[in-house]
């Protein structure tokens, strides 16, 4: 086993263990990126000079270092190599959001994640590809290149975060750092076979994110375990002080296995893929029999929750890309790609007078229907399950001339993300040609540690992280 | 409802600071009216949604503040590093009046 191949988990205790260093951990990531991504191309930059220096310097810390163990619990990601969706800010490192308009914008500071990363020890190994402005669900809108899917080079790795899913698919990376709007994460990860989670809105701090939809947008992490997951959310979460909509957690108990499951049967579409379907069954039969009580239940049509969204998504599109003047930072608005562009225009016309109550204020008036909805599910159980995309990896090109891709793609996530709930994507097998099927998990505000907890007992019987893909 | 015709279109370029070539204000005035009829669906919910409140934020936190103190921030550098052109520390912009 090379060690690009490795978990958080593992590199962590083999770091301790001195088995090997950060320097050749690193250099091992390199030399996969070096060898793959001229083919699944996830990474905008690759921090190579940057990432080599802060290795050597953290071996020289842990040779120093007697007390390795509390090193470890200071710094639990020292010398682990992270790749960051290229919408953080990253001092001295190029930021661009995929967007021609930020193609050589070098921020003057890091956002709270990347503070956070490397406050904790990690090492920025690169920037990743993603739709421009976080504005799709499949890198094609990305001003640079289109990410391919790792599993098959001829279909998308879908978006967002398309690129940090295809480096961890692809083992380019030991884990990423992604962000997600409405699906932005959860999608990637379902198409890329890796594990995506979105926290509780506000649930770590916005800061230093390039801004899309200020109150629906959420920093997660793409990586190749739930167990990892949880690990980079310890060091994640919290309130910070330069996001006035971060919060701070309470806990939910995770009393063992007499917890309910709800499935909402308006998430198995009529028009969704039978292996998607099956997985996804297969799925609930393996928690049913880890003791989980599964329950039928039923939430909101989720077609009403993409018309929230596309409306909710536009107006703060239009409002949070208006500061791009090309005077303080980044080029003029003529850099703007098309479907930016389409964004701005439908939000600025949602917003605008005579138009603002029949389109923005009536979708936040569903919006708050749709938290309700939510939260008298939630009276009944204590989490729900449902596919993540209606869906396996669709092929290249599928997104043109689709003035709402991104929207139909994200039907089963809109939602959640709109009630500001915590999600997240697990690979639950694949089809029969190889493919990737993720199920999701859903859970209340601030239930991450049950998510996570329900996560890992389904990841420690079904192993299918063990599966790779033959790049 | 649901439909934005050219002129509409050229309009609201013009309020989002955004210059379109006609093929591109033909091709958003159909995708845009596309997108205006499919959010139409949201008029079946009006009984249901008459009496709710907006929803502006999920986590409804409210009112947070912090001291009104100066604090340390970014050098004047630093905040001028990205800008297109400078003048004596300052933005350097097109005049915007006569």
């Amino acid at each position: 086993m090379e060690l690009n191949q490795l978990t958080i988990k593992q590199a962590q205790k083999g770091l301790k263990d001195k088995e090997f260093s950060s320097l050749e951990l690193v250099k091992s990531c390199l030399a996969r990126i070096k060898k793959v991504d001229k083919k699944v191309k996830a990474f905008i930059t690759v921090c190579e000079k940057e990432a080599i220096e802060q290795a050597t310097l953290i071996d020289t810390t842990i040779q120093r270092y007697n007390d390795i163990e509390r090193l470890f619990i200071n710094f639990p990601l020292l010398g682990l190599p992270i790749a960051i969706k290229d919408n953080f800010c990253t001092k001295g490192i190029k930021t661009t959001a995929a967007s021609k308009v930020l193609e050589n914008f070098v921020p003057s500071y890091d956002a709270t994640v990347v503070r956070k990363l490397k406050g904790r020890g990690a090492i920025i190994l690169g920037k990743t590809n993603m739709d421009a402005w976080a504005h799709g669900s499949s890198t094609e809108t990305s001003d640079f290149f289109t990410t391919l899917n790792p599993w098959d080079l001829q279909r998308l790795p879908g978006g967002s975060s398309g690129g940090s899913a295809a480096a961890v698919a692809s083992e380019m990376t030991i884990g990423a750092v992604g962000s997600e709007t409405a699906g932005s994460i959860r999608q990637p990860a379902a198409w890329c076979g890796v594990v995506g989670f979105k926290p509780t809105y506000g649930g770590i701090s916005r800061y230093g994110l390039i801004a899309m939809c200020s109150s629906t947008d959420c920093p997660g992490s793409l990586t190749k375990t739930v167990e990892d997951t949880e690990i980079l959310w310890k060091v994640l979460e919290g309130k910070d002080k330069f996001d006035a909509t971060s919060t701070r957690h309470t806990r939910h108990d995770t009393r063992d296995t007499k917890f309910k499951i709800g499935v909402p049967k308006e998430y198995f579409l009529k028009e969704m893929e039978k292996e998607v379907k099956e997985r996804v069954w297969e799925a609930i039969k393996v928690l049913g029999k880890l003791g989980f009580n599964i329950k039928q239940v039923s939430l909101l049509d989720p077609r009403y929750s993409i018309a929230v969204y596309t409306i909710i998504q536009r107006s703060e599109v239009s409002s949070n890309l208006a500061r791009y003047d090309g005077v303080r930072y980044g080029n003029k608005r003529d850099c703007f790609g098309n479907e930016a562009e389409r964004r701005i225009m439908l939000g600025t016309y949602t917003l605008s007078a005579g138009y603002y109550e029949a389109y923005y204020q009536k979708a936040q008036k569903v919006r708050s229907l749709i938290c309700q909805d939510f939260g008298e599910v939630f009276k009944k159980v204590d989490l729900l399950v449902a596919p993540t995309s209606p869906s396996v990896a669709l092929s290249v090109g599928a997104t043109k001339e689709s003035a709402m891709f991104g929207e139909l793609q994200d039907v089963l996530m809109e939602a959640s993300s709109l009630a500001g709930l915590p999600a997240i994507n697990i690979p639950c097998g694949f089809t029969k040609v190889g493919l990737p099927v993720g199920m999701q998990l859903i859970g209340p505000q601030f239930s991450e540690e049950l998510l996570l907890s329900v996560g890992k007992k389904y990841e420690e019987k079904t192993q299918w992280y063990k599966r790779k893909p033959k790049l | 409802m649901g439909k934005m015709d050219k002129k509409q279109v050229l309009h609201i370029a013009k309020l989002a600071q955004l210059k379109l070539n006609l093929s591109e204000v033909e091709k958003f005035s159909s995708q845009l009216s596309e997108t205006l009829d499919y959010v139409g669906i949201l008029g079946e919910l009006d009984k249901k949604v008459r009496n709710l409140p907006p929803t502006a934020q999920a986590t409804n936190l409210k009112n947070v503040f912090r001291e009104d103190k100066v604090k340390p921030s970014l050098s004047q550098e630093e905040v001028l590093a990205n800008a297109s052109a400078t003048y004596k520390g300052y933005f350097k912009t097109k005049a915007i009046f006569e």
